[in-house]
């Protein structure tokens, strides 16, 4: 049986959708596989709720910027003096984080951590350290640039 | 009239076939050339051309930084060799302005040799840190650094402060304001110097030692307008990659050989260069360990590690009495990294840009040609100490080529 030309433009263009769409996405820079890139999490222990958010978005690779952590007990209670350390890196390339910023209270239990840098494109971690009336705790975000 | 209807569609079926398959085939040529760009591949190539680089940012800590008048005197001071203890030496000595202001050597050759490679200039005062370890936070810090160096101007404060009282009192006067009166104050005194001269200096009153230190920090001020002004030149990379993207096809000087395609896309791409030479002056302008040799000379040099202490009691920093700025322009300082491993034989990520015209490499020039720099990254060595930040790369024979391939495109 022969098939008309019209079958022909039909099949030519889904092929080329596909592959043009694979393409597309073959190129685009994608989150390694499974990289939970939540921004709101319990903490390790489950002491702490941590919401985190860049004061500008996007974020941009290289200048120094400013995020905001928004730390509650599980019941929503806003926690208004923990202790906030910040650490991070990227975990691929083996290093931390190329400035050392600091965290501070801002009220309503909504921390400013200033001096956060990325100063290359990938996969980095944020972790925070918190220290509070309800105990010690740590949670880990993941951030991709 | 069915009859015609139906070879009409039949014609337009045929064509549309044909306009799809052609599209299909051009994607998959484009998926085939090893040298092609995917449009993101552009856009990121795109953020590494000059077209990205924002305006210089501003000094605060600096008032005259953006006064042409303080460059003009800066740059005649730049030049001038009366500002060394021989008379012999000058900032232009090391920093040779036919010569992409550096000088071809692997360690500066001054009143002695320093320990490190002298630094092109183009785009200086976009760094947050100054020198290869970062031991200055601002150009006008840095600037006045190597006047009192015994390996380099081999001056003194007092000596250079008197010398801009007996040569430049105008300029600097209508600059600044009148310079400090030096009546009945010795030659040489200088908290940096020979034992004599540090004797010389704890003898002066401190209110005039601070009206001595505020002119000799002028004088870094006033250079420090001028080598603001040096700013990087287009680069053949710069123009194939506006004409990519804006859909145009790269013609002249612009297009680029199959080698150099495939190096800038191994060098957006699977070689991971842009993971700290990146932005539009190729440089993140942090410090990495990446296991480049020890210089034989120096084979303690600990790079970044050894600075952050002299950053911070650098009473010439950001902070200190002597910066124009409030403590809200000293975000770098407050946020500096202070200890730790990864500062072991850290060093500064240079700018590549020029960099095919400007061997030898690294912070001591250790590394003579650019395939000897390729090779350096797709080995990747353990470092001396400390933890290299690099992986090695299997880069091919043909990858390596292309990669220098690409980096001599850097230039004009």
């Amino acid at each position: 049986m022969k098939h008309s030309p019209g079958r022909y433009a039909v099949l030519a263009a889904i092929v080329a959708l596909v592959v043009a769409g694979w393409l597309v996405m073959a190129g685009r820079h994608t989150p390694p596989e499974g990289a939970d890139l939540s921004r709101s999490k319990a903490s390790a222990n489950g002491i702490y709720e941590v919401t985190i958010e860049p004061e500008a978005e996007p974020v941009e690779q290289g200048p120094l910027h400013t995020w905001l952590a928004r730390v509650k007990l599980p019941d929503g209670t806003p926690v208004v003096n923990a202790q906030i350390g910040v650490d991070g890196g990227m975990p691929a390339h083996g290093h931390g984080l190329p400035t050392a910023p600091k965290a501070s209270h801002v009220g309503d239990g909504v921390y400013r951590i200033e001096g956060m840098r990325f100063n290359m494109g990938g996969l980095w971690e944020l972790r925070l350290s918190l220290n509070g009336p309800t105990g010690e705790d740590e949670v880990v975000f993941n951030i991709q640039l | 009239m069915s009859s015609t209807s139906n070879s009409s569609r039949r014609c337009i079926g045929r064509a549309a076939a044909q306009v799809a398959l052609a599209s299909l085939a051009a994607w998959l040529l484009a998926a085939c050339d090893p040298s092609a760009l995917s449009r993101e591949e552009i856009e990121v190539a795109k953020s590494l051309t000059l077209s990205a680089l924002p305006p210089v940012p501003p000094d605060p800590t600096n008032r005259v930084a953006d006064e042409p008048r303080a460059a003009a005197f800066g740059a005649t001071l730049f030049f001038d060799p009366a500002l060394s203890i021989n008379g012999e030496v000058s900032c232009g000595t090391c920093h040779k302005i036919d010569r992409q202001f550096q000088d071809d050597l692997p360690r500066g050759h001054a009143i002695g040799i320093t320990p490190r490679r002298t630094m092109p200039l183009a785009g200086v005062a976009y760094n947050s840190w100054q020198f290869w370890d970062g031991r200055r936070d601002s150009l006008w810090a840095q600037a006045i650094t190597p006047l009192e160096d015994i390996r380099e101007h081999g001056g003194n404060r007092l000596f250079h402060v008197r010398l801009i009282a007996e040569r430049y009192r105008e300029r600097y006067e209508s600059l600044f304001g009148p310079l400090p009166d030096l009546a009945g104050l010795p030659d040489h005194a200088g908290p940096l110097g020979t034992l004599a001269e540090k004797a010389a200096w704890r003898a002066i009153p401190p209110d005039r030692q601070e009206a001595i230190n505020t002119a000799f920090a002028n004088i870094g001020k006033a250079m420090a307008a001028f080598e603001r002004t040096l700013l990087p030149a287009e680069t053949r990379f710069d123009r194939h990659v506006t004409a990519l993207a804006s859909g145009k096809e790269p013609a002249g000087d612009a297009a680029f050989s199959e080698l150099e395609s495939e190096g800038l896309k191994l060098f957006i791409g699977s070689a991971g260069c842009t993971n700290c030479h990146n932005g539009p002056l190729l440089t993140d302008g942090q410090f990495h360990n990446t296991g480049v040799p020890a210089d034989p000379a120096n084979p303690e040099d600990r790079g970044r590690a050894g600075a952050v202490r002299q950053v911070i009691s650098d009473p010439f920093n950001c902070l200190g009495p002597y910066s124009d700025g409030s403590e809200a322009d000293c975000d770098e300082l407050e946020f500096m990294v202070p200890a730790g491993e990864a500062l072991e034989r850290a060093f500064k990520t240079p700018s590549l840009r020029g960099v095919a015209d400007r061997a030898p490499f690294m912070h001591a020039g250790q590394i003579l040609t650019l395939e000897d720099a390729v090779d350096h990254y797709n080995r990747a060595p353990d470092a001396p100490s400390g933890q290299s930040e690099i992986q090695p790369l299997d880069l091919t024979d043909r990858g390596r080529a292309a990669l220098v391939a690409f980096l001599k495109t850097l230039g004009p």
